[in-house]
């Protein structure tokens, strides 16, 4: 007679996570939420500064085709001490681009704790929950968390009225004045200063390619993780009119990169087929099935 | 027979901070363990140290001792892990001790109206007068019940937790 066979254990499975650190403090989020990791040099060119933002941690728009990316700065976002970020995650599914100081790692998580509900401020919205990797606890943050619907439409209201104005003044100018305010040399040099204040960085190169930083970021991988970041950096977009030198260096970069998709899951793009199974309520635990 | 002088027999937890020595049901105590790394990440719930890691689970640690008796434990903690009950379900959590900490069997008389909304009731022990404390009111949590709501819970209650 045939004893039956144990039951299987429920096979865990992992969840792709990047460790990104702000003002010292290390965070997780799943790599399937990033869609594009940039260098704050690289967006520099493309972000413009709003004035007087009604939003004390956005101080950038990108315009991205008919929707406004708003730049999150992180350490103000979870109330850390100031620092200087050197790069952008582009989230997905949301309007944010987030300012970190680097990348720690690429690791996977096989459990993702709720966060405990002794937590009943507003970091309920910032996390997914709580991890533990390599005996440390980790947070897990919620992509959709960075910018509330009201602090996205407050932005899009003040976008609006900006561009609104903005309208009103290109209309009562002269023909001659206005065609010396566009897409004229001093355009480009207000860029680059946005670059500097973007990333207060006053070693900020002007443009695109040149400003890639990969190297930055390869250096603050650790722990051999360097394959990880080099599939991270996602493709870069070349950023206003680029001379030969950009497209040799582009070439160099080009080598080196590949699109974040590859390493965030092997599922196409949005679909993060991760299910979060509550097996013990009472331990208010999610295991990632 | 008034229900304010109602006493129930009882296992408790000693439990020191500072000079004062406070209880709680045993029922929901699950261990006293020794000093361990305190994990803290950003959060705006003042009353919430950071968390540790045990036996796998991550647990808030609780820092009661300030409302208790006015100063946070720099010194000498220990982590008595407690029960706490949700609406929902039950989580632990992890409050800082000085670590002498002792199980009693005495009797219990509910806390009046009069009572702040921590005091689950008191018991007396060794000449002491000692109040029991009602975690539900002393941690934080979602959707925090009124302090009559508080008051109002009874040490048989605590039990179920």
């Amino acid at each position: 007679m045939r004893l039956p066979s144990p039951p299987k254990p429920p096979s865990l499975r992992a969840e792709q996570i990047i460790l990104f650190r702000i003002s010292g403090q290390i965070f997780a989020v799943s790599s399937a939420s990033v869609k594009e990791v940039r260098s704050v040099d690289t967006l520099a060119g493309a972000a413009k500064e709003i004035s007087n933002s009604a939003i004390r941690k956005v101080r950038h728009v990108v315009q991205r085709g008919e929707h406004s990316l708003y730049v999150v700065n992180g350490a103000v976002h979870f109330g850390l001490p100031p620092s200087p970020a050197a790069l952008v995650f582009v989230l997905r599914r949301t309007r944010t681009a987030l300012l970190v100081d680097g990348i720690e790692k690429m690791t996977s998580m096989t459990r993702l704790q709720a966060l405990p509900q002794a937590f009943n401020n507003e970091e309920r919205g910032w996390y997914r929950g709580l991890t533990a990797i390599d005996q440390a606890v980790i947070p897990v943050v919620k992509p959709e968390g960075f910018l509330t619907p009201d602090e996205l439409l407050l932005l899009d209201s003040s976008q609006q009225a900006s561009s609104a104005a903005m309208a009103d003044l290109i209309a009562q100018l002269p023909a001659d004045d206005l065609a010396s305010i566009v897409g004229t040399e001093d355009d480009a040099a207000g860029l680059r200063s946005d670059s500097a204040t973007l990333g207060n960085r006053s070693d900020a190169p002007p443009f695109g390619f040149k400003s890639v930083g990969l190297d930055a970021a390869s250096a603050q991988t650790t722990h051999g993780e360097q394959d990880s970041s080099s599939k991270i950096i996602s493709t870069f977009q070349p950023i206003l009119t680029i001379d030969a030198s950009d497209l040799a260096t582009a070439a160099s970069v080009a080598s080196r990169i590949s699109s974040v998709s590859t390493i965030a899951k092997p599922t196409s793009d949005d679909s993060s087929d991760f299910r979060f199974v509550q097996f013990d309520s009472d331990e208010s635990t999610s295991y990632i099935q | 027979m008034s229900p304010t002088t109602e006493t129930t027999a009882d296992s408790f937890v000693l439990l020191r901070l500072g000079e004062r020595r406070f209880a709680v049901a045993a029922s929901v105590i699950a261990e006293l363990v020794a000093p361990s790394r305190v994990f803290r990440f950003p959060h705006q719930t003042r009353e919430i140290e950071g968390v540790i890691l045990r036996r796998g689970r991550i647990v808030p640690v609780c820092d009661v001792a300030e409302k208790l008796i006015g100063k946070s434990l720099r010194s000498r903690r220990f982590y008595l892990i407690a029960q706490r009950r949700y609406a929902t379900q039950t989580e632990w959590v992890a409050l800082p001790v000085t670590g002498d900490c002792e199980l009693i069997f005495a009797e219990m008389i509910p806390a009046s109206e009069a009572d702040l909304p921590h005091v689950a009731g008191w018991l007396s022990h060794a000449g002491d007068v000692i109040e029991v404390l009602n975690l539900a009111a002393l941690t934080p949590g979602p959707g925090v019940a009124s302090p009559s709501t508080d008051a109002s819970l009874t040490h048989a209650q605590e039990a179920l937790l």
